[in-house]
């Protein structure tokens, strides 16, 4: 398997490089291996920080910027970060209003981040956390690690940025955060397995006619395993789930998301389909997001993630927005 | 190692077994882990041992509680994932149990490894049965408590929990996964060992490679 890499141990740090050197709004600290943005702590605003395993390009330092990210902490190859760049990121971006960490729940994440924010308490830092758990591909959760967060992240990364952009205390920016991601759903379906430059082969294999359906964001494979066929067939599956789990009804946000390696005329062709599924069910798409933003490296598949809409949700997505991946309006 | 305690040297053996027998055994470790898992704990583990050999090298140690506390907060600064809290506690536990003791016996030993298995509980809240390294671990405990209450020496007490260790992981295989990652897979999981009782076996089996060389 042919990967642009230098070494296998290099990989995240490389990556940093070339991004510190794309983007000049950007801080990129490559001993803590954090991202801050250039401007740095802003007084009297909440910092968000949010942080997972690399391999999830854009997700998360391609988040961070005005509107958004304060600090992301990428870890190895989708492996959670370490609670010492936890830290390290939460001090980066404390303007004495406090932090909030964006946490996906992964037990790795949840671990670290946990560490972290006992000991940023332990130094007197103001400290939240909401755990990001869209994923409905995971049944009967009540016997597993409960529901993965996935794409709801990128929905709670910007709708709490924007509210903490305009000075809103903690316990504010951390309501509106939860608020988001209890508003969300999501669900993954996988054409390929990734390739991680660690392993150097697909972390699973699948037959030519096989999918995997539920996939969370790590190249684990998924709920069940079934035969391939055509994206509106699929789609009607992905939202199916979705909907049976929250009804789909009224003003939505929603995202077709790549898992980095499909094209974006397939994720446009998903977008139609999803687009004629909600109308079936009197629903719209009153925003909407197509493209790879939370992807498993060089995965191809697809993910839907839809979020309810309220006037204050729409009002903060809307609200201006800076980052290498995501911007607009101002 | 012939004696009745073991002191700061041999545990420093340990460790070194271990970094020696994760770098062995890492893609066996990975491809575990991509059965069920998202393929990195080999990876993982390897890179936390390589530090953890690093910090130690050159370095004079009080005590094995001290050495193994160290062992502890390394691999939580280097790991990440769910293993590098898992294990960083289990090791930090372990040598907040022993205290500042120079040579340690088969019962404090025992007592360090029951510190051990309460904060992987504590932090992973799994129990046996729901196919994690706890599935490996907690039979080790109660064989070396066993062998504590029967006055084994440090040979046969560790060797009987590095076999209990063994059979442990070995059980994981027909489990259904209720935590980690391997959990969302549901009763796809079963039929694979699971990665993290695989590797705490290793760490058993190092001990007892260190304690019988």
């Amino acid at each position: 398997m042919k990967k642009l890499i230098n070494s296998v141990d290099s990989v995240v740090v490389d990556a940093l490089r070339g991004l510190a050197a794309a983007h000049p709004g950007l801080r990129v600290d490559t001993e803590n291996q954090i991202v801050v943005r250039t401007s740095g702590p802003q007084p009297g605003k909440v910092g968000l920080v949010s942080g997972g395993g690399s391999g999830h390009e854009p997700l998360h330092a391609g988040f961070v910027g005005y509107g958004m990210l304060d600090a992301a902490c990428p870890g190895e190859i989708f492996t959670s970060p370490v609670p010492d760049q936890v830290i390290a990121a939460s001090e980066a971006v404390n303007g004495g209003a406090g932090v909030l960490h964006i946490v996906k729940n992964y037990t790795g994440d949840v671990l670290n981040f946990e560490m972290a924010a006992e000991l940023c308490a332990e130094e007197g830092m103001e400290v939240a956390g909401v755990l990001v758990d869209d994923d409905v591909a995971v049944q009967d959760s009540l016997y597993t690690a409960g529901r993965r967060g996935t794409g709801a992240t990128l929905f709670v990364e910007k709708i709490a940025g924007a509210l903490a952009e305009t000075g809103a205390p903690l316990a504010e920016v951390a309501r509106v955060a939860k608020e988001v991601d209890a508003a969300s759903r999501s669900f993954g379906v996988a054409l390929s397995a990734c390739v991680t430059p660690a392993a150097g082969r697909p972390t699973f294999d699948l037959g030519e006619d096989e999918i995997e359906l539920g996939i969370g964001i790590h190249g684990e494979p998924g709920r069940a395993r079934s035969a391939m066929r055509e994206a509106r067939e699929l789609v009607g599956v992905v939202m199916d789930a979705i909907d049976e789990d929250m009804p789909i009804s009224g003003d939505n946000l929603v995202m077709v998301n790549g898992m980095g390696g499909t094209p974006l005329i397939e994720l446009y062709i998903v977008f139609a389909e999803v687009t004629d599924y909600l109308a079936g069910k009197g629903a719209r798409a009153a925003r909407s997001l197509v493209g790879n933003y939370v992807t498993s490296l060089d995965m191809q598949g697809f993910s839907v993630t839809v979020c309810r809409l309220t006037d204050e949700l729409t009002r903060l997505w809307d609200a201006p927005v800076e980052t290498p991946a995501l911007r607009w309006g101002r | 190692m012939a004696g009745t305690e073991l002191d700061t040297a041999l545990f420093a053996a340990w460790i070194e077994e271990i970094s020696r027998t994760v770098r062995t055994e890492k893609d066996r470790l990975t491809r575990l882990d991509a059965a069920i898992g998202d393929a990195d704990h080999g990876t993982n583990l390897d890179r936390g041992f390589t530090a953890v050999t690093q910090e130690l090298a050159g370095k004079e140690h009080d005590s094995p509680g001290s050495l193994l506390a160290l062992v502890g907060s390394t691999l939580i600064r280097k790991v990440g994932g769910a293993s590098g809290p898992l294990y960083g506690m289990a090791f930090r536990e372990a040598g907040k149990a022993l205290g500042d003791v120079s040579e340690v016996s088969v019962a404090e030993l025992s007592t360090a490894l029951e510190a051990a298995l309460s904060g992987v509980q504590k932090l992973g809240s799994a129990v046996e049965g729901d196919k994690t390294m706890v599935d490996a671990l907690a039979p080790a405990v109660r064989a070396l408590a066993q062998a504590a209450q029967e006055g084994k020496t440090p040979q046969e007490a560790v060797g009987a929990a590095a076999s209990a260790a063994l059979a442990g992981a070995e059980a994981t295989v027909p489990m259904q996964a209720r935590k980690g990652r391997a959990s969302y897979l549901g009763p796809r999981s079963v039929g694979h060992e699971d990665p993290g009782a695989a590797s705490t076996a290793l760490v058993l089996d190092a001990l007892r490679t260190a304690v019988t060389r």
